[in-house]
C-alpha cells in the first residue's frame, strides 16, 4: 500500500474540434480531502468522467494509476468495482422511491428465492443512515425530503458500495448553510474512517475549510496544487481565472430615488395545504435606483415571497397591497405584472427560465414578443427580432457564436445573461433576482455584478435574493431578512455584519409570533 | 462551458456578423458543409424522395397523372388532421379523439343534407360548429381542469364515436351527391381549356410556384439587410430551382388527367395558413414556449391556459374539415368513418420530426411526414401487396423514422 492512492498522468481527452483535458495531472493522497477547482468549463467534470469510466479507456491518452496499478476502466460498473463512486451535482435519486430503495437500488437485499427481503433492506439502511446522519425513516419517499438530506441518502449509498474513493461534484451548490455544515461534517469523519474523497466545489471558503488538498485546472489544465494549509481565496482565485480580483463586488455610486415598490401586509398561504402560511406580513419598499437584498435562508420564503408578488404565480389566499410608483396595483397574472412593469428572474433557470430546446435569440424576446409584433394578426418581425437579441448579445457580452445557436450550449453564466437580457427587454422597473449567481463562475459572477450596476445607474430598482451573505452585503443598499416567512430586519447595508444578519435570519418563530 | 464555446464557435457562424452592407455572409466551410448541415436536417425530405422513387421504379403507374390525382383525393384528410395534430404535440400534448370526431361531424352533416334535405353549406357549418364545440369541450377540461390530453381525447374517442352511431341509427347515411360530393371529388376543368392538358392548372401552379419564389427571395432579401448569415447563393438558387420544377412536374402529371382537384386548393390555402401561424405569429411561438418548457413560458406571462384552450379548439375545428372532406370523399356518412385516423395524423407528425415530448416539430415536416404515410399506402395498394401487410410496413417505417431521428440529433449534438 503507498501512501498515493490514485494518480492521474498527463491525461488528454479530445472532443471534435476541442481540447478539454490538455495533459492534466493530479495525484490524490489516501486519507485526504482532496478538493477540485476552476471555472465553469475549467475541465473539472471531464476529469472527473475520465476517472470514473464515463468516458472509457481508449477514449484519452494518459495513465490512471489507482492503488498503484494502471486502472482500465471500460465503464462505470469497473470502477465501482474498485470502490470509485461518483456522486454527481444533480443528484440520481428516484423520487417515488423509499430511502432504502434507493440506497440499495441496483444492489438489492434479497432473500434466498430471489425476491426482495423488506426486513433486512430496511435494518441495513437504516445503519448507513446512522453512519451519514440522517435522522429519517427508511420507508421515507426519497422526494418527501430536502435535497440536502438527498445528498446525504447518495452519500449512504456509496458506503454500501464499500467505497474507497469518493467523488463529489458540486456537493454543496443546492444545500443551505446548516446542511453545508452536516455534510462537511460528514465528509471528515468519513476521513477519518480512511475514505478518500476528491470534491469538486466553487465554493471557496468552504474549500479551504475542508480540503487537505487542492488543485486548481483552468482551460484544460493543471494550474497548481496546493496543501490546504496554503490556500487562501485571493490566491485560489488567482489561479482560477488567472487574474487578480481585487474587487469582487465592483464599485457603485449610492444614488437612490423616489420610490418604486411598495409592499404592505403581504400574507401568502400554501397552494395546496391551505391553512399553511407561508408569508406572513410582509412589508418593504424599494427605491429607484437602489438595490435591495432579501436575504434568508434556504426555506424562509424568499422564492415565495417573490413568486407570489410577480402575478401571483406562488401561492393561495394572497392578501395586502402593492403600490407601484405610488399607486395601488393588482398584479393577478405575470402578465399584469409584466405590463406594470416587474420582471422576475428565477432561481432555477433551467426550469424556470429558459425554453432550453430553442436557440438564444428565441429565448431572449420570450417576454416581450409582443413588442415586435404588427398590429395584424400578432405576426413576429423575425428579422428586427434578431438585431434585439444582437443588441443584447453585444450589451450583456453573452458568449455565443450567433443568437441562433442553442441556448443548451452555453455555460450557466451565459445562460444568465441570455434571462437576463429577456427581462430587459421588457424594460422592466423593478428587477427581482432570485439568486442571480447561482452555480455560475467567479468571472461570470462579477459580469452579473456589474450588469446590476448598469440597471441601477439607469434608475431601475433592483431586489436581489441570495443565500450568500457575502454577495447580499457586497451588492445591496438596503437588506432585509427573511425567517420563517416574516421579515425580521431591515439593515443599511453599509453598516450590516454577517453575524447581526444570520441573527435576523435564524430568529424563531416564537421570538416573534 | 468554455470548452463547448470553442467547439460552437469552430461549427457555427463566425462572432461578428459580415460588416459590409448587403455582403452575402455563407458559413464557413461553404458549400459542402451546408449541403451536409442541411442533409442533416432535412433528412425527412431526403426519405420522401427515396420513396417516391421507389414506387415510382416498382410501379410504374405510381406517377401516372390518374394516380397522382388520386392520391392527393384520397389522403387529403391526414394532412388537414396531421396539421392541427402538430400542434397539439408541440404543445406537449396528444389528440386521440379526432377519428372518432371525423364520423361525428361527418354524421352531422350527413343528418342536415341528407335526412334534412337542407343546402350543402349548412351541412358543412353544422359539422364545423360541432367540430368547435367538441374542441371547445376537450380545451376545457385539459386547459381549465389540468386533465392531460391524453386521457381527455382518450374519453373523447369514447364518448363521440358513440354519438357519431346515435346519431346515424348505427347505418350508414348517404348520398349527399352535388355541391357537397364535389368539395372532395371535384375538379377545376377547362377554364382556359388545353390541348389534351388542362392550362389552368398549369397556370396556377406556376403562380404559386412564382410566389413562393417570391416571399423566398424577399426574406432572404431581408436577411442579408439584418446582416445574418444566409444560404450559399448557388444553394438558395437550386433549391428554388428544384422546388419550381418538381411542382410544375406534378402540375403537368396532374393537368393530364381531370385537372385542379378543389381538394389541392384546399389543402395549401390550409397549409400556408398554418405554416405561417406556427413560423410566424406570437401564438404559434407561444405554443413552442410552452411545449419547451411550460414553467417557463408561464413566468414569461405566456397565457398558457388560454393557448391551450384554443389549440385544441383548432384541432376540433381542423378534425371538421376532415369529417367533411372525408364524408364528401365517401358521399355519405358512417359509424365506423375514420376509425384510426388519429394514429395517421399523429404517425405524420412523428415521422416528420415532431418531438414526443413537445416543444419541436414542424407544419412542413407533418405535411410530408402525411405525404410519406400516404404514398406508401397507396403505393402498396397499387403493386396488390396484402392487406396485412401494409400495416406492418407503416408500423416499421414509423419506428424507423423516429429512431432515425433520434440517431440524428445525437450524433449532431455528438458533433456539435
Amino acid at each position: 500500500m503507498t501512501d498515493t492512492i490514485l494518480e492521474m498522468v498527463s491525461i488528454v481527452k479530445t472532443f471534435p474540434g476541442v481540447v478539454a483535458l490538455d495533459d492534466v495531472t493530479l495525484t490524490v493522497r489516501r486519507g485526504q480531502i482532496h478538493a477540485i477547482c476552476g471555472e465553469n468549463g475549467a475541465g473539472k467534470s471531464t476529469l472527473m468522467k475520465v476517472l470514473s469510466g464515463v468516458y472509457p479507456h481508449g477514449t484519452y491518452s494518459g495513465q490512471i494509476l489507482y492503488d498503484g496499478r494502471e486502472a482500465v476502466f471500460g465503464s462505470i460498473n469497473d470502477s465501482e468495482a474498485l470502490g470509485i463512486v461518483i456522486i454527481h451535482q444533480e443528484l440520481a435519486l428516484s423520487p417515488y422511491l423509499s430511502i432504502a430503495e434507493n440506497i440499495f437500488l441496483g444492489n438489492e437485499r434479497r432473500s434466498r428465492l430471489g425476491l426482495i427481503d423488506w426486513g433486512r433492506t430496511n435494518a441495513d439502511a437504516a445503519a448507513l443512515m446512522a453512519a451519514v446522519g440522517l435522522d429519517e425513516n427508511p420507508t421515507t419517499p426519497v422526494g418527501a425530503i430536502g435535497v440536502g438530506k438527498q445528498q446525504l441518502v447518495e452519500i449512504a449509498k456509496a458506503l454500501s458500495k464499500d467505497v474507497r474513493l469518493l467523488i463529489l461534484d458540486e456537493p454543496t451548490a443546492a444545500l443551505n448553510d446548516t446542511d453545508s455544515e452536516h455534510l462537511l461534517g460528514l465528509l471528515r469523519s468519513l476521513r477519518d474512517q480512511g475514505i478518500t474523497c476528491i470534491m469538486i466545489s466553487h465554493k471557496l471558503n468552504e474549500l479551504i475549510e475542508i480540503a487537505d488538498a487542492i488543485t486548481v485546472i483552468r482551460d484544460g489544465r493543471t494550474i497548481e496544487s496546493l496543501d490546504g494549509s496554503d490556500a487562501t481565496q485571493e490566491r485560489l482565485i488567482k489561479a482560477m481565472v488567472g487574474r487578480d480580483l481585487s474587487h469582487r463586488y465592483p464599485e457603485r455610486e449610492r444614488d437612490v430615488g423616489p420610490e418604486v415598490l411598495r409592499v404592505e401586509d403581504w400574507t401568502v398561504c400554501h397552494p395546496t395545504q391551505p391553512g399553511r402560511v407561508m408569508i406572513r406580513s410582509a412589508s418593504f419598499t424599494v427605491h429607484a435606483g437602489e438595490v435591495v437584498g432579501i436575504a434568508g435562508l434556504m426555506g424562509a420564503g424568499r422564492t415565495e415571497l417573490a413568486m407570489s408578488l410577480f402575478g401571483m404565480s406562488y401561492g393561495a389566499n394572497i392578501s395586502g397591497r402593492v403600490f407601484l410608483h405610488g399607486g395601488q396595483v393588482r398584479l393577478s397574472s405575470v402578465a399584469d405584472a409584466i405590463d406594470n412593469g416587474l420582471a422576475y428572474v428565477s432561481e432555477d433557470r433551467k426550469r424556470y427560465g429558459l425554453n432550453l430546446l430553442t436557440d438564444v435569440k428565441t429565448n431572449i424576446t420570450a417576454a416581450g414578443l409582443r413588442k415586435l409584433t404588427g398590429p395584424m394578426l400578432g405576426w413576429v418581425d423575425d428579422n428586427e427580432e434578431i438585431r434585439v437579441a444582437e443588441g443584447y448579445r453585444s450589451a450583456l457580452a453573452i458568449k455565443t457564436p450567433t443568437v441562433l445557436a442553442g441556448v443548451a450550449k452555453l455555460s450557466g453564466g451565459n445562460q444568465q445573461k441570455v434571462v437576463l437580457g429577456k427581462w430587459l427587454y421588457t424594460d422592466p422597473d423593478v428587477l427581482i433576482l432570485d439568486e442571480p449567481t447561482r452555480g455560475i463562475d467567479v468571472g461570470a459572477k462579477y459580469e452579473i455584478y456589474t450588469l446590476i450596476n448598469e440597471m441601477v445607474a439607469q434608475g431601475k430598482a433592483v431586489v436581489v435574493i441570495s443565500s450568500e451573505l457575502p454577495e447580499v452585503m457586497g451588492i445591496s443598499d438596503r437588506i432585509y431578512t427573511l425567517s420563517a416567512g416574516v421579515i425580521t430586519g431591515e439593515v443599511d447595508a453599509r453598516t450590516a455584519t454577517a453575524e447581526t444578519l444570520m441573527e435576523l435570519m435564524t430568529r424563531e418563530k416564537d421570538t416573534f409570533e | 462551458m468554455s470548452t463547448s464555446d470553442t467547439r460552437t464557435a469552430i461549427l457555427h457562424a463566425p462572432d461578428s456578423p459580415p460588416s459590409s452592407p448587403g455582403a452575402r455572409a455563407s458559413l464557413p466551410g461553404g458549400f459542402g458543409r451546408y449541403l451536409l448541415d442541411n442533409a442533416r436536417k432535412n433528412g425527412i425530405l431526403l426519405a420522401f424522395v427515396v420513396v417516391v422513387v421507389v414506387f415510382s421504379i416498382l410501379q410504374p403507374k405510381f406517377l401516372s397523372p390518374a394516380n397522382l390525382t388520386n392520391l392527393v383525393l384520397q389522403f387529403a384528410y391526414v394532412l388537414i388532421l396531421a396539421l392541427g395534430m402538430l400542434m397539439v404535440i408541440v404543445l406537449a400534448q396528444i389528440d386521440l379523439s379526432v377519428g372518432s370526431v371525423v364520423a361525428l361531424t361527418g354524421a352531422v352533416a350527413a343528418v342536415v343534407v341528407v335526412r334534412g334535405g337542407a343546402p350543402w353549406w349548412m351541412g358543412v357549418l353544422a359539422a364545423i360548429a360541432v367540430g368547435l364545440v367538441v374542441g371547445a369541450w376537450q380545451g376545457f377540461w385539459v386547459a381549465v381542469v389540468g386533465i392531460p390530453g391524453f386521457i381527455v381525447s382518450l374519453g373523447g374517442m369514447l364518448v363521440f364515436r358513440g354519438l357519431a352511431q346515435l346519431i346515424l341509427d348505427y347505418k350508414s347515411l348517404s348520398p349527399f351527391g352535388g355541391t357537397y360530393y364535389n368539395i372532395a371529388n371535384g375538379f377545376i376543368n377547362g377554364v382556359l381549356g388545353g390541348p389534351g392538358y388542362d392550362i389552368f392548372t398549369l397556370v396556377v401552379f406556376a403562380i404559386a410556384v412564382v410566389g413562393y419564389a417570391g416571399s423566398q427571395w424577399r426574406a432572404r432579401m431581408g436577411q442579408i439587410a439584418y446582416r445574418q448569415a444566409v444560404a450559399p447563393t448557388p444553394f438558395f438558387v437550386a433549391k428554388l430551382v428544384v422546388v419550381a420544377a418538381v411542382a410544375m412536374a406534378f402540375a403537368w402529371r396532374i393537368s393530364h388527367n381531370r385537372g385542379l382537384p378543389f381538394i389541392l386548393i384546399l389543402l395549401a390555402v390550409l397549409i400556408m395558413v398554418y405554416s405561417m401561424v406556427m413560423g410566424r405569429t406570437a401564438f404559434g411561438r407561444d405554443i413552442y414556449a410552452i411545449g419547451g418548457n411550460r414553467w417557463a413560458a408561464e413566468l414569461s406571462g405566456v397565457k398558457v391556459k388560454w393557448v391551450t384552450f384554443w389549440t385544441f379548439v383548432n384541432m376540433g375545428f381542423l378534425s371538421a374539415v376532415g369529417g367533411v372532406v372525408f364524408s364528401a370523399r365517401m358521399n355519405g356518412a358512417q359509424p365506423a368513418a375514420g376509425t384510426g385516423f388519429e394514429l395517421d395524423a399523429i404517425a405524420a407528425c412523428f415521422i416528420g420530426g415532431a418531438s414526443t415530448t413537445g416543444g419541436i416539430g414542424r407544419i412542413a415536416g407533418a405535411v410530408i411526414g402525411g405525404l410519406i404515410m400516404a404514398v406508401i399506402s397507396n403505393g402498396m395498394q397499387l403493386m396488390g401487396v396484402s392487406q396485412g401487410v401494409q400495416p406492418v410496413v407503416k408500423g416499421l417505417i414509423l419506428t424507423a423514422a423516429v429512431a432515425f431521428d433520434l440517431f440524428n440529433k445525437r450524433r449532431s449534438v455528438t458533433a456539435a
